[in-house]
């Protein structure tokens, strides 16, 4: 069926979709019931691995919306990979789209976030660097120098609390967020990724450093927005989490 | 901010995080036995696969569902939106996918 490919896939998401020509079983009957049954499974399989990969969503909206909003978005978007554990990555476009959620405006978000607890998840893991690396540069040097980021390190900026949220809805006793922007820092100190709530201005400190920019020009950066920021707990975060892998004095640049 | 007590302030902050690893750095080391992917899992899906009444055009239905509030969706205090009204819910069906 070399022409079929690309009618079959069509049929195969779409049950309305009449039986594509030369589909048959064994016995040279049209193999309808068959092609239902694959239709069932592949609907079900991604509908599972969103639910999976978004438990959060999945809570706020309660598992039956999840499974119709999943039935909706796996048709939109059909998998462009065969790696299941990737499926999902359009959902928060997808849920801001959706106007019956428009009353849920932190949704895409939380859904970023827990995007990016998976990426992190799945990143490649990097030797962390020797804390050592720091306590031996003057304070000159380490102003001018540059850190690198471990592949696991994410970023997902809000203006909603979804760090809150995302507590609220994972923790037994967590409290109930209020309304205020939230920035969250993932790191994965071995295993499983942990969203980190960053102080004002720390995103911007954080965003600058990835750019390539040096200690000293990323706090100017980060106070600009958030002139009190003190870059002290965040780069704690960042050591105790092996989420540093690399220091670069200024002259070992070019 | 002048470049000394830029470099300053970099230095102390550098110090201090330093410091809060003495008391972190000794949190214990962990081992899992197992790595599978959180959204992979990629078994053969039996319970559904097997049932397999096809699948429905009820799936599909944009208009078949209604927003239950769970979690934190009605708890969460909420900005008013531009115009000034109140976010809340008003749950419209989905006018796409309706069954022919």
């Amino acid at each position: 069926m070399t022409a079929g490919t690309g009618s079959f896939a069509h049929a195969l998401l779409h049950p309305n979709v009449t039986l594509p020509e030369g589909l048959t079983d064994g016995n040279g009957q049209p193999a309808g019931r068959r092609l239902n049954v694959l239709r069932n499974n592949v609907a079900s399989s991604l509908g599972e691995a969103l639910r999976n990969g978004f438990p959060v969503v999945t809570k706020l909206l309660g598992t039956e919306n999840m499974k119709a909003i999943a039935a909706l978005y796996l048709r939109a978007y059909p998998p462009r990979s065969p790696v299941l554990s990737a499926y999902g990555t359009d959902l928060p476009e997808f849920l801001a789209g959706l106007s019956q959620l428009s009353h849920l405006g932190y949704l895409p978000d939380i859904a970023r976030l827990e995007l990016a607890l998976r990426a992190s998840y799945h990143a490649a893991d990097a030797p962390a660097l020797d804390p050592s690396r720091l306590t031996d540069l003057s304070p000159q040097d380490l102003t001018e120098s540059t850190l690198s980021f471990a592949p696991s390190l994410r970023l997902v900026r809000s203006r909603w609390p979804v760090h809150a949220i995302w507590l609220r809805n994972t923790q037994h006793d967590a409290p109930k967020p209020v309304a205020e922007p939230q920035d969250v820092l993932i790191t994965r100190r071995e295993f499983d990724p942990v969203p980190h709530l960053l102080p004002r201005g720390g995103a911007d400190w954080i965003a600058a450093i990835s750019k390539g920019q040096s200690l000293g020009d990323a706090l100017d950066v980060a106070q600009t927005t958030a002139p009190d920021f003190d870059p002290a707990s965040t780069l704690a975060i960042l050591l105790r989490d092996n989420a540093l892998t690399s220091l670069t004095l200024k002259d070992q640049r070019l | 901010m002048s470049n000394t007590a830029k470099t300053l302030a970099v230095a102390s902050a550098v110090a201090a995080a330093l410091a809060a690893q003495g008391t972190t750095a000794t949190a214990q080391s962990k081992e899992k036995c197992y790595g599978v992917s959180l959204a992979g899992q990629n078994d053969c899906a039996a319970g559904p696969g097997t049932t397999c009444a096809g699948t429905s055009t009820v799936d599909y239905q944009g208009n078949a569902w209604t927003l239950v509030d769970t979690g934190t969706c009605s708890e969460i205090d909420l900005p008013d939106m531009a115009d000034g009204t109140e976010r809340e819910g008003s749950l419209e069906p989905l006018q796409r996918d309706l069954p022919a």
